[in-house]
């Protein structure tokens, strides 16, 4: 076990993973000699040159664009957007590209392409910097989409997704990159958790709460205080938003009788008015209180000075798990 | 700026020599024939449209001699990005014609295996592939592959995308062994190339620090010529060329378009003196490398590729209603994999419901 951040993490990954399969690349702005924005990939140019960790110009399409091209020829491109809040240029590549090719070739087409961007608020940043767009890509067929949250679920989950033959936005929660915990780094990859089900990271029986990337932590510190008024909270970290596993939601959900999520990212048609809708069906008989939802508001992300309203933090998680309690 | 077009045949079939691209060994009479097939198979496909067994067509009318001319210029390694025009490409790289039928008769979205034929599926969105032909060209540059290169065909209209541009960058910086194809035929839908662009389009390529150069697209011989050359520029290393081939959409942008609301007849009737099939046929025939017999049996052969086309896109079938869920991941989706039940008992329902009537 090594005790690392969680940017060290998926630097790690990133390392084994290039190690691994001289077919990989990393690809971005910043990503070489710099070593990222983040230092996401601090010495991995240096080590496995310019030609594998290749510095682009600024333009997300064509990163994208390109990591495209490569894959046609057989390459496993990472590719790296700056910050949430810049991946839109680059979403047509991903929407009508990246994600319909497989499709529409009937399957002659397979492209692996990896695309990981920080993302979410909580850093006190200049605009654009702190968004969560994750649900634009859980809404687009074709994709798969997942969020780490802690450093031992990043190693794992950055050399899945490079070993996935299908297309992954991977999430990195940005103000998480400088937590550390302990890693087993030893840890045979085909024995890690599949980058397509969810983990239950706090067991518990009274009510079951959903989150991922940056909330994770906050919900099992929510957790640690619900246990003080007797409350026992399961915590469940989803991991991939899409697929969703809704095999371990419902599983819980028809245990626990409440459901409560919890994501940065707008709660109007965000991720959790899905994982709401199909709780209700399947978990209809065993529900105590209606699926309560905690997140950003219908507002564009706000100002720093104030997105501490914006984010769901402890007490409003809280407040929601409370509230799923007086039905 | 003066501008210079590279023409090796005029439009009344005289051969013109240019020094810098002297012509060997060229099948003339293969290009020839290319050409009468494509607008033969062209024409045939605008009919299925007009009675309704294709859902539309974008005819590459006036454009043969720009496609036939660059795509037989293509050694079998090299990777071509077409746009959606590309028919007559696509016969030059050896893909069936009901590939592009099965595409516009929306049985499929064009699922032909691009490395077949060394031909990527057609590309919808205006300029998408410049990007995707630039980064396979800098996979061809890691695979230190010298005897390959890239091409990626677009349009006028496409120069005003932002991705076009983004390729040309990218091409420039890293050196790219790709040729960007425009085929200027005049019109981005409605809209004028004037709209796009207040310099020749090829001129812009020296923005981006790479040569570009206008060829008469509906001289077969000048586009078999500049596209030989730029790709073999790119094969040895010197990185990318943007050809301009200057050409003229002689039917409309596509089956549902009328161009008679943007355009004058008498424009349309300028061009078809240029018509890039009647001056290599003009060419054959005074040169006397082809008599009667030749052109009668590259018609007859023709009308049998029409016919040919037309009965197997009547016999396609439509696909099965489940293959919906096929293809959209290599691995597991357990979201769909419950849709697709669902919707299978869905269907189920009604066969049911049939035989409890019966």
């Amino acid at each position: 076990m090594t005790r690392i951040t969680l940017s060290r993490a998926i630097n790690e990954g990133l390392r084994r993973s290039l190690e691994n399969n001289p077919k990989v690349m990393i690809m971005g702005e910043d990503v070489g000699k710099l070593g990222g924005v983040f230092r996401v990939t601090d010495g991995l140019q240096k080590d496995f040159g310019e030609h594998r960790v290749v510095d682009t110009p600024l333009a997300e399409s064509g990163i994208v664009g390109t990591a495209i091209g490569l894959a046609l020829r057989g390459y496993r491109p990472v590719c790296e957007i700056q910050f949430d809040g810049f991946v839109y240029p680059a979403t047509d590549q991903i929407i009508s590209q990246l994600a319909k090719m497989r499709y529409r070739s009937q399957g002659h087409i397979t492209l692996p392409v990896v695309i990981r961007i920080p993302f979410g608020g909580g850093i006190g940043a200049v605009e654009h910097h702190s968004e969560s767009p994750e649900v634009i890509f859980a809404h687009t067929a074709g994709l798969r989409v997942v969020a780490c949250a802690d450093p031992a679920d990043a190693f794992a989950m950055i050399q899945l997704a490079i070993a996935s033959d299908d297309p992954v936005i991977f999430f990195e929660p940005k103000r998480r990159y400088w937590e550390k915990a302990e890693v087993d780094m030893a840890a045979p990859l085909s024995e890690a958790l599949p980058l397509d089900k969810a983990r239950t990271v706090h067991p518990g029986n009274d009510v079951t709460l959903l989150s991922y990337g940056p909330l994770v932590r906050t919900c099992l510190e929510a957790a640690v205080a619900a246990s003080e008024d007797g409350r026992s909270v399961e915590v469940i970290n989803l991991r991939s938003l899409s697929p969703l596993d809704v095999a371990t939601i419902t599983e819980s959900v028809a245990r626990t009788g409440r459901c409560v999520i919890a994501h940065e990212a707008p709660v109007y048609a965000g991720l959790g008015a899905e994982i709401a809708a199909r709780v209700t069906e399947e978990c209809f008989y065993s529900l105590e209180a209606p699926v309560l939802r905690v997140g950003g508001f219908a507002i564009p992300y706000p100002a720093a000075r104030m997105e501490d309203h914006y984010l769901p933090d402890l007490d409003r998680i809280l407040d929601a798990v409370d509230r799923a309690f007086a039905y | 700026m003066t501008i210079e077009t590279i023409q090796l045949l005029t439009p009344e079939g005289e051969r013109v020599e240019h020094p810098d691209y002297p012509l060997q060994d060229v099948d003339i009479k293969g290009m020839y024939r290319d050409m009468v097939l494509v607008r033969r198979f062209d024409t045939e496909a605008v009919a299925l449209q007009r009675q309704g067994e294709l859902g539309l067509w974008a005819s590459l009318l006036g454009q043969e001699a720009a496609q036939v001319g660059s795509a037989r210029a293509l050694s079998p390694r090299d990777m071509v990005f077409p746009s959606y025009r590309e028919h007559g490409v696509a016969w030059c790289r050896g893909l069936d014609p009901l590939r592009l039928i099965e595409m516009f008769r929306g049985v499929n979205n064009g699922a032909w295996d691009p490395e077949e034929h060394k031909f990527h599926l057609y590309t919808i969105v205006i300029g998408d592939q410049t990007l995707h032909a630039t980064g396979y060209a800098m996979g061809v540059q890691r695979d230190a592959s010298e005897d390959e290169a890239v091409i990626a065909y677009f349009g006028d209209g496409a120069t005003s995308q932002g991705d076009v541009s983004e390729a040309f960058g990218w091409a420039s910086v890293f050196h790219a062994p790709v040729v960007f194809y425009c085929q200027n035929n005049q019109f981005a839908i409605s809209a004028p190339p004037e709209r796009q662009s207040t310099v020749p389009i090829y001129q812009r390529a020296s923005g981006f620090g790479f040569p570009g150069i206008r060829v008469d697209g509906n001289d077969v011989l000048a586009c078999y010529a500049v596209t030989q050359r730029a790709m073999r520029a790119a094969r040895e290393g010197e990185g990318p060329t943007l050809i301009e081939a200057f050409t003229y959409r002689m039917g409309a942008h596509t089956t549902t378009d009328d161009a008679t609301r943007y355009r004058l007849a008498s424009e349309l009737e300028a061009w078809r003196l240029r018509d890039p099939i009647e001056r290599v046929r003009a060419y054959l025939a005074r040169t006397r490398e082809a008599d009667a017999a030749f052109f009668e049996q590259v018609d007859t052969e023709a009308d049998e590729l029409a016919a040919k086309l037309r009965a197997a896109c009547l016999a396609l079938p439509d696909p099965a209603p489940l293959s919906l869920f096929d293809h959209v991941y290599a691995g597991e989706s357990a979201i769909l994999d419950a849709e697709r039940a669902q919707y299978a008992a869905y269907l189920a329902g009604f066969d049911e419901e049939e035989g409890a009537q019966r």
